[in-house]
């Protein structure tokens, strides 16, 4: 077989709520999935050649200077016939795999609902809270197109959207996420694993949980820590619980929780707290708040993770423009604003020592199920999911700066000796 | 909070599965109808994909039934009536996927009026 082929989305694990798919609903997943492959491997570069050979050559033309911002980048590009029929396409796809998904999750609804039903039951491990509301930053459209979003019910227990979601997450990244669509969290896991095999938390806190997906590598990678894997969405929650109990973990318990406040829990009683693609989902409003309740949360020496894509600062504007695509085309507001954030401004508002922080690229293992066997060791077909996270070790610095003042005072005693 | 509804009729899954995302959609298109078209396209192109593979899943059915032997599908050779058949139907396929085309050009060719000319003919006293 072609190392160019595709896998296809029946390789996913099939966990118990997830939705089956026949013959035809396969085929058109898998359609869009080569759609999107198509759209960003054959046709994207093109709109790097509109930009240089057309765009920017008429920007300077008219303006006597290169654009200085990715919002000048962006008026311009949008009068672009090729950005034009690139963006209507990559818009339509997303709306497609949605209906597809949708369509394949509606029609076996009832009985992905009467599992749920089930698995929540009387079970501890999903705690919901009916005074929860859903904030601004999640309700004022519906994030990346999603219809419905994360929490919508379009009948009573309804978990359509989470049934939706946790299907069609293979569709964008062909596979990449891996067979459970946790390669953010099995990259997090892999890189404790292999940088940190010395941390052993004994209480996660995940935020913004949706499905799950990324809080069950942690679970299984620490079988003896316990897992609170809070969000605001009652449908997803629902789904969470039941995926991860038909996959057999159970230190793992689902919360309805707006991350803002949290009172439930002490302070410091967490030692490690992450988050998965969230923070661009968020609000000039929220994310302090959800810092300062992560400040509060995490123990002195504990591990705070965000997965993230990369900030925008000292990308060149085409870079930015192109990355920033999401924030305008593809209902995902905050994108831009969170990547453009001073964040160790931000984090230090919050309470933290900015000098904690750090930046690292997270790799998750490629999904053997999904690619096969590497044929040598270090071959990743390319394919290799990388992560940008942003992390600290609440407190390092301090610490560590203590123990160099101690060790710098010990070293001028000797000298004065 | 959970909708009260039970449950969902046939009717309103059709409807629910192709509703559009809260959030005003960005059309990048001169005109927003070449863009709707291209949408249309799009979908019509999903479901001829979906049917080459269920032809070729038959394919594999029949083959591993022993019906047909694997290969003969693209080996079939058709006969001259058949080569002839299938060439007419082509045609009429065609013409009917561009149907708006011809009809464009007849109106190219005609001197047609157009409805207002024809209603003040009519409507004179």
């Amino acid at each position: 077989m072609s190392s160019n082929a595709l896998p296809s989305w029946d390789v996913l694990t099939k966990h118990a709520v997830f939705p089956s798919g026949n013959h035809d609903e396969v085929a058109r997943l898998n359609f869009l999935t080569h759609l999107n492959v198509h759209l960003s491997s054959q046709i994207l570069p093109g709109v790097k050649t509109a930009y240089d050979k057309q765009v920017k050559p008429a920007i300077i033309a008219q303006t006597g200077s290169e654009p200085t911002s990715r919002h000048d980048v962006r008026k311009h590009m949008l009068n672009n016939g090729y950005f034009q029929m690139w963006s209507a396409l990559r818009r339509n796809t997303m709306e497609m795999r949605h209906q597809a998904a949708r369509s394949q999750v509606l029609g076996q609804i009832e009985n992905i609902v009467e599992k749920v039903d089930k698995a929540c039951e009387g079970n501890a491990n999903i705690q919901l809270d009916s005074s929860v509301s859903i904030p601004p930053n999640v309700g004022s459209v519906d994030i990346h197109c999603q219809p419905g979003c994360y929490y919508q019910e379009y009948f009573e227990n309804d978990v359509t959207v989470a049934a939706s979601y946790d299907l069609g997450l293979f569709v964008t990244t062909a596979g990449l996420l891996g067979a459970l669509s946790d390669g953010g969290g099995q990259g997090i896991a892999n890189w404790l694993k292999t940088q940190h095999p010395d941390f052993s938390p004994k209480r996660i806190l995940d935020i913004g949980c949706t499905v799950g997906h990324n809080a069950l590598p942690l679970a299984q990678h620490f079988p003896d820590a316990q897992v609170i894997a809070v969000d605001v969405a009652r449908p997803s929650l629902r789904y969470a619980h039941a995926r991860a109990a038909s996959l057999g973990i159970e230190n793992i318990q689902f919360v309805q929780a707006n991350a803002e406040e949290l009172s439930q829990y002490d302070d410091g009683s967490f030692d490690l707290i992450t988050t998965s693609m969230f923070l661009h989902e968020l609000s000039h409003q929220s994310l302090p708040k959800i810092l300062k309740t992560i400040h509060r949360l995490l123990a002195d020496g504990g591990l705070n993770l965000h997965l993230e894509q990369p900030q925008y600062a000292g990308m060149d504007v085409y870079q930015q423009f192109i990355r920033d695509w999401d924030t305008y085309f593809n209902n995902e507001p905050y994108w831009g604003p969170m990547h453009e954030l001073d964040l160790a401004k931000v984090f230090a508002e919050c309470g933290f020592d900015p000098s904690d922080l750090f930046d690292v690229g997270v790799v998750s293992k490629v999904d053997e199920k999904i690619f096969g066997k590497p044929k040598s060791d270090g071959e990743d077909y390319g394919r290799s999911p990388v992560w940008n996270a942003i992390g600290l070790w609440k407190g390092q610095s301090a610490n560590n700066g203590a123990k160099k003042s101690a060790k710098k005072n010990a070293n001028m005693s000797e000298n004065a000796a | 909070m959970s909708d009260t509804k039970k449950h969902l009729s046939d009717a309103e899954k059709v409807n629910l599965a192709g509703t559009k995302a809260k959030g005003q959609r960005p059309y990048f298109l001169a005109q927003k109808q070449t863009e709707q078209a291209l949408s249309v396209a799009m979908s019509l192109a999903m479901e001829l994909s979906v049917t080459k593979e269920r032809l070729a899943s038959l394919e594999c059915l029949l083959a591993d039934k022993g019906i047909i032997e694997k290969g003969e599908f693209d080996g079939y050779q058709p006969s001259k009536d058949e080569v002839a058949k299938r060439s007419l139907e082509t045609q009429a396929y065609l013409a009917r996927v561009l149907r708006i085309m011809q009809q464009d050009k007849e109106e190219l060719e005609s001197n047609d009026p157009d409805m207002q000319t024809v209603q003040d003919a009519l409507t004179k006293w």
